[in-house]
């Protein structure tokens, strides 16, 4: 390869190969925090030399002797102020010689048996339970993503001193917390991936519930989760809801170019201009989801991914078919209990009802505490109202919406709604 | 040298102003919000700004005796304005931060009129001068 050819594509496989070295070299020294330090050196190293030498023939080779040549001087550096400050005191023998560490490293095939397993089970450590979310999203990024706290800061729009913060509270509850460098036993497993699976969720979210105007720098962190979901989905790929996950992102960020209008305004689904919707994402989405279903064990993502899908299939509006999503919903209800999945499913029900079926599920919500001042409650009761022709109490409900969300292009779309309303009074 | 700027936007009676403004006022007024942001970014005088969430959900908190937290619900409801959102600038002078609330100010409001709002501009704390 020459050296302008590291483009694009050198930095991917740098980011792809980041897990594989990180989890190289924690197998080596033990030390995740450092462990990561080092492999983040090693990432920065190769960008600076790799435009201007070339990439190397064994790029991840090169990696791993970068990030352990670190590790070794760490330790070294280490060892040798420990010496400083304890031979004061007391002569000490010796510490034993660092050789032992990096001699084994460069055994081949030792990289080679274990890349696909090291980087699920970097993904099992960064999304372990012990982690507030923030902090996994973060970890996740970083340590499997290969992003810079910088990009991480940039993405969550918070200075970088606070992400670096973040990220290394992260690492040090990981080490004070003992969590080895393994896969969880069979037993755990269940449940960790489902952490795993929701730390990816969120970041997706993150990214394209607020990618509206000109916060552009944020539909990265959905292209992210969705480069993260396909790499635990090809490591994993009979797992029904890691493919249920990885299509639902791709079915909802298909329409992502139909969101916004020309000012940035928050587009809903059914005002949408569905010619502008991405038929090769919604293609693939649907293809995973279709053939994931047919296998039988269903769960959460699953079924969120095949409402996207109908949703997706409707080339017009009034050609959605609610029946089966207000099926799918009543299935999702059994599975899991959330006030937000009720409000989805007393919308599907008065399209498929009518109005007053859906605001009578909306009247079982009013004592959830979980939902109580949710601005989310209103804007479906004030949508339900209007559908009945109640229209003041359809514009008093999107006022009180409005004043409650703490999202600007919701606001703005709440409070047009409720104006609209009014004039049409007049 | 930075300012920021902070915008007291009208409470109108009882309710929010701008829930009574026709469709179209409003749209006016949410495109120059968003052509405004543009242009101070454009300008590179823009450090940052924030809208801030409607002032029902507003809470005052003052530390009780034992340091717990004591919330009460704010701004108080007799006040006329509340602060709606904020920017801050990086500018050459103080004459050009007042040029730039000025045009907050006159954001449109109903019927295209300008609101002409209060804007509270305040310099921001900045590192102590070289020593000569």
């Amino acid at each position: 390869m020459t050296a302008a050819s590291l483009d694009f594509t050198g930095e991917n496989l740098l980011r792809e190969l980041a897990p594989q070295v990180l989890g190289a070299t924690i197998r080596r020294f033990g030390d995740f925090s450092a462990a990561e330090d080092a492999v983040q050196e090693a990432l920065l190293a190769a960008a600076v030399q790799w435009p201007e030498e070339g990439v190397p023939d064994n790029p991840r080779g090169w990696l791993i002797h970068v990030a352990a040549r670190r590790m070794t001087d760490q330790l070294r550096a280490d060892l040798a102020r420990r010496r400083r400050e304890t031979v004061v005191m007391m002569q000490t023998p010796a510490p034993p010689p660092l050789a032992a560490f990096a001699s084994s490293f460069g055994e081949p095939g030792f990289a080679e048996r274990t890349d696909q397993d090291d980087t699920l089970i970097l993904l099992f450590m960064c999304c372990h339970p012990a982690l507030t979310r923030p902090s996994a999203i973060a970890l996740t990024l970083r340590a499997v993503g290969g992003l810079t706290t910088a990009e991480i800061a940039n993405a969550f729009l918070v200075p970088e001193a606070t992400m670096a913060q973040r990220i290394s509270r992260a690492k040090q509850r990981i080490k004070t917390s003992g969590i080895p460098f393994r896969m969880p036993t069979d037993r755990e497993r269940a449940e960790r991936l489902s952490a795993v699976l929701h730390v990816l969720y969120l970041t997706f979210n993150e990214g394209y519930a607020s990618s509206i105007g000109p916060t552009l720098s944020r539909t990265d962190l959905s292209n992210e989760a969705i480069r993260l979901t396909r790499a635990v989905h090809a490591l994993l790929p009979n797992d029904p809801e890691v493919a249920g996950l990885l299509a639902l992102m791709l079915l909802t960020d298909a329409r992502r170019p139909a969101r916004t209008g020309p000012d940035g305004e928050l587009i809903p689904l059914t005002e949408q201009d569905r010619s502008l919707w991405d038929r090769e994402a919604i293609a693939e989405g649907i293809a995973i989801i279709t053939r994931t279903l047919s296998k039988g064990s269903i769960g959460v993502y699953q079924l969120q991914a095949a409402i996207a899908a109908i949703h997706d299939e409707a080339s017009r509006v009034e050609d959605t078919d609610w029946p089966q999503i207000l099926a799918l919903y009543g299935l999702l209800r059994r599975m899991s209990d959330n006030p937000m999945l009720t409000l989805n499913y007393a919308i599907a029900s008065a399209m498929v009802n009518g109005p007053p079926a859906g605001l009578e599920l909306l009247k079982s919500l009013d004592a959830d505490e979980r939902l109580a001042g949710h601005y989310r409650l209103d804007a479906v009761r004030a949508h339900l109202l209007e559908m009945a022709g109640d229209r003041d109490a359809a514009i008093a409900h999107y006022r009180k919406a409005a004043g409650r969300t703490s999202s600007i292009p919701e606001r703005n779309y709440l409070t047009t709604k409720a104006a609209r309303l009014a004039a049409e009074r007049k | 040298m930075k300012y920021m700027l902070m915008m007291h936007a009208p409470r109108g009676t009882g309710d929010w102003q701008v829930f009574n403004w026709p469709p179209e006022d409003l749209k006016a007024h949410i495109g120059f919000m968003g052509r405004f942001a543009e242009e101070l970014t454009r300008s590179g005088e823009l450090v940052g700004a924030e809208g801030l969430a409607g002032p029902d959900e507003a809470r005052i908190v003052r530390a009780g005796k034992d340091g717990a937290p004591e919330v009460t619900d704010g701004p108080f409801p007799e006040s006329k304005e509340f602060l709606a959102g904020y920017w801050i600038v990086d500018v050459e002078s103080p004459q050009r931060a007042y040029e730039i609330a000025a045009r907050a100010s006159a954001a449109p409001g109903r019927g295209g009129v300008p609101l002409n709002m209060r804007i509270e501009v305040r310099q921001v704390m900045s590192a102590p001068p070289v020593e000569q």
